[in-house]
């Protein structure tokens, strides 16, 4: 394969996980700021931060209003990561990496990108913000279900699979970054309702209130959502799940290769990294330090890759 | 002044109303419900968009990717007609690859004075570095588009030569799968030749004009200046459909003597490099210094015969439009033959009595720059106003050996399916012929294009033109 073309797989699939996210950002700032929270103002500006996209928004914007940065976070092309420049970038790969697509894949994602650009053409009404969230994570979830079922498990589906699992790493880890304090098991807080607010737009913006109830019952403190998010095997945006794929896609790719490259060996450390953790190593260790520590290597991880699989040249 | 001409309509000039060739498919169409077809047309549209199968028309950043529009009217060509066509085309395609080839070693055909020396030595397609330089098989154009246009019955026309890069086959092969999509009983009951062989066609006949010292299975790469490209659906489609790589200048480099392309693995050499960049950008160090779409060296590897370029550098000698005037002279001075397809009457603005002919008659004729591609920069006598028939006589006669003129064809119709039934316009058609040192493959048909407004003559699909699928019948 060509390495321009494992390159576009990544990043076709790094954008389209990238659009999907920041969708889920937007649904979550927008029930919290909407039923729960004091200060509407100061969530937005978390919801802009966790998306990466503070530079960008404060160059346009003096404040935090929801229609500004619904706006930002979906519409704007000025913004890099707005869902509608992911949906286009996604798009451009996928065309340049046509040849290495199923039928199916690439319709899906071309429809998507067809879908998504017409439903974003005007400002999104707060009515129709449901039905338009809605419809984005559809369109991801439709590429994603054409891959799945149609596409080979060789060097093409591993390096999809490898943009996929760094772009939610990176996503999951930045949400607890932004918010690591309020996770933090200082006695004060614990069981405030301030804290239950925080925990709960932590878990929605990952999609994941629901089931960490299933798997938690009523015991929601700090140390068991951030267990959750970062260490639960079963959670498939948890960092621990994320490591596993992309330890595993890069497996794939070294068995078919007959190669073990530098970037084996940094996934294979940060992978032992998480087994020896326990919740409670990680916060004697300090959380905010152990997140920053995982989304440098998480880059670092990525660049390797580029790198071993010559997607630049 | 158009409607008062007389038409030759391919489906609809017969005695009896239809003309053979459309017997069967009238037989059906008369049975269908109009509704349902208008239905079918939008389903196509969506289809079209669904799948990508767009171009890009430089200079329109509002409309970057556009759908080219089909009509479902099929174009047909009955075997006999085919027959004939296919032969001329060969005959053409084989005096074209000798013509280039003498261009660039002896030159016979100057020294006999059949084609004037200054129409190549100041031509801007002519490339001195291919002189002496034979290709791998000694093939040039590897994939040829012959324009064809028709006034009659037995009257076809070969309206240009296209030995560079033809482009436009994926849209032969796409509209015939919209067809067979749409109307699968057609099918059953009319018998119409096959085109799906094309990307096996192309294939093979690729690999089989790799270099002479290429052992085993021949590595074959296309080669696209990118998504930007106005042609780049066809290039990826392509290169799709014949399982090979889509590369691009960045993806190659020159690795011990050979072109070689990165992948996850390393590098690995190319045999045979289908390029769809022209020759000004395939080598920054040979041509165009500027270039970032080539590959530096790419000559050097060339000339040491070490990969097929596909077509060969410098073939854009045989499109010129003042060499085509020459062309019946050309087939027979090289294949000892008649020319089987019939040239269309051309005068050369560089002669001094044609020049003046043109302008005194330029309201009758169609004006084209020798080089010029698209339907870009020509004048339709009939169809410009005063003041642009004044503003193009005075580029003619500012640099008058950059034209030729034809007479304005009276260019046969094809119906199209329009809102009130059908409704004629003009067409052309481009077959695409394959060759190879095996031999020449033409698909049966081609890509018909369509003008889609009433009287129109341009059928370029930069210039609004649509296209219809090519039925070439069985016996």
């Amino acid at each position: 394969m060509l390495g321009k073309t494992a390159g576009g797989l990544y990043w076709m699939f790094r954008f389209l996980e990238r659009c999907e996210n920041t969708a889920r950002l937007v649904e979550a700032g927008f029930r919290i700021a909407l039923t729960r929270s004091n200060d509407p103002a100061s969530e937005w500006k978390s919801v802009v931060i966790t998306a990466g996209a503070r530079s960008h928004y404060d160059a346009k914007y003096d404040s935090y209003e929801a229609a500004h940065v619904v706006d930002f976070l979906l519409r704007d092309t000025a913004n890099p990561s707005s869902a509608l420049s992911a949906v286009e970038k996604a798009r451009t790969n996928a065309r340049m990496v046509r040849t290495a697509l199923t039928t199916e894949v690439w319709e899906a994602v071309n429809e998507g990108w067809m879908g998504i650009k017409e439903t974003l053409k005007s400002p999104v009404k707060e009515t129709d913000l449901p039905t338009v969230l809605g419809e984005i994570r559809r369109h991801s979830a439709l590429v994603r279900g054409a891959l799945h079922g149609t596409m080979l498990r060789n060097d093409i589906y591993d390096f999809t699979q490898i943009g996929l699992a760094l772009e939610r790493a990176d996503n999951t880890a930045r949400i607890i970054d932004v918010k690591y304090y309020t996770l933090l098991p200082s006695a004060s807080f614990v069981g405030s309702a301030l804290d239950n607010v925080q925990w709960e737009t932590i878990l929605r913006s990952v999609s994941a209130h629901r089931s960490f109830r299933w798997l938690n019952d009523e015991n929601m403190t700090p140390s068991s959502v951030a267990d959750f998010l970062i260490l639960d095997p079963r959670f498939p945006r948890s960092l621990s799940f994320c490591s596993r794929i992309l330890e595993e896609s890069l497996g794939f790719l070294a068995k078919d290769y007959g190669a073990r490259l530098t970037c084996h060996d940094m996934i294979s450390a940060q992978r032992d990294r998480l087994r020896e953790n326990t919740i409670a190593t990680i916060f004697d260790e300090g959380l905010h330090q152990f997140i920053t520590t995982y989304i440098d290597d998480i880059n670092a991880i990525g660049q390797q890759i580029e790198k071993d699989y010559r997607f630049n040249g | 002044m158009d409607s008062e001409r007389h038409h030759f309509d391919e489906m609809l000039s017969g005695s009896d109303g239809v003309r053979a060739p459309y017997a069967e498919f009238q037989k059906w169409f008369a049975d269908e419900d109009p509704a349902r077809l208008s239905k079918k047309s939008k389903e196509a549209e969506a289809f079209f968009r669904r799948t990508g199968i767009t171009f890009n028309v430089y200079g329109q950043a509002a409309a970057q990717e556009r759908l080219i529009p089909f009509d479902l009217i099929p174009r047909i060509i009955a075997n006999r007609e085919w027959t004939k066509l296919s032969k001329g085309i060969k005959q053409r395609v084989t005096a074209i690859n000798a013509f280039l080839h003498d261009i660039y070693h002896r030159q016979e055909i100057l020294r006999a004075g059949i084609v004037p020396t200054e129409l190549i030595s100041r031509n801007e397609a002519f490339l001195p570095q291919m002189i002496g330089l034979t290709p791998p098989g000694n093939v040039y154009t590897h994939i040829v588009g012959t324009d064809l246009v028709r006034t009659g019955e037995d009257d076809f026309f070969v309206l240009e030569d296209n030995a560079r890069t033809p482009s436009g086959v994926s849209y032969m092969l796409e509209n015939r799968e919209t067809m067979l999509h749409m109307f699968p009983e057609l099918f059953s009951q009319i018998k119409v030749q096959r085109v799906s062989n094309y990307p096996k066609s192309l294939r093979r006949s690729l690999a089989a004009s790799a270099p002479e010292r290429c052992h085993g299975k021949p590595t074959v790469a296309i080669l696209t200046p990118g998504i930007h490209n106005s042609a780049y659906f066809e290039h990826s489609f392509l290169a799709d459909q014949m399982g090979v790589e889509l590369v691009e200048g960045h993806d190659l480099m020159v690795v011990d003597g050979h072109i070689a392309m990165r992948t996850t693995r390393g590098y690995k050499n190319i045999d045979v490099l289908y390029r769809r960049v022209d020759d000004e950008y395939l080598d920054p160090l040979n041509f165009n210094p500027d270039s970032m779409l080539g590959v530096p060296g790419i000559m050097d590897v060339y000339r040491a015969g070490n990969i097929t370029i596909a077509n060969a550098p410098g073939t854009g000698i045989a499109d010129d439009k003042a060499i085509y005037s020459y062309m019946p002279d050309i087939i027979e001075f090289y294949t000892g033959e008649k020319a089987i397809l019939k040239n269309v009457q051309t005068w050369r603005c560089s002669e001094p009595d044609s020049l003046a002919y043109v302008l005194a008659h330029l309201p009758d004729l169609v004006v084209k720059e020798v080089h010029g591609s698209g339907g870009y920069g020509m004048l339709v006598g009939p169809a410009a106003s005063k003041k642009e028939l004044s503003s193009f006589a005075a580029k003619l006669r500012r640099n008058p050996s950059n034209y030729i003129a034809q007479p304005t064809l009276s260019l046969s119709t094809v119906p199209i399916f329009a809102k009130k039934g059908l409704a004629p316009r003009h067409v052309d058609l481009r077959p695409f012929a394959l060759v190879s040192p095996g031999g020449i493959d033409i698909t049966p048909g081609g890509l018909t294009r369509v003008a889609l407004k009433a009287g129109s003559l341009v059928v370029n699909s930069s210039q609004g033109g649509g296209t219809k699928d090519t039925w070439v019948l069985e016996d």
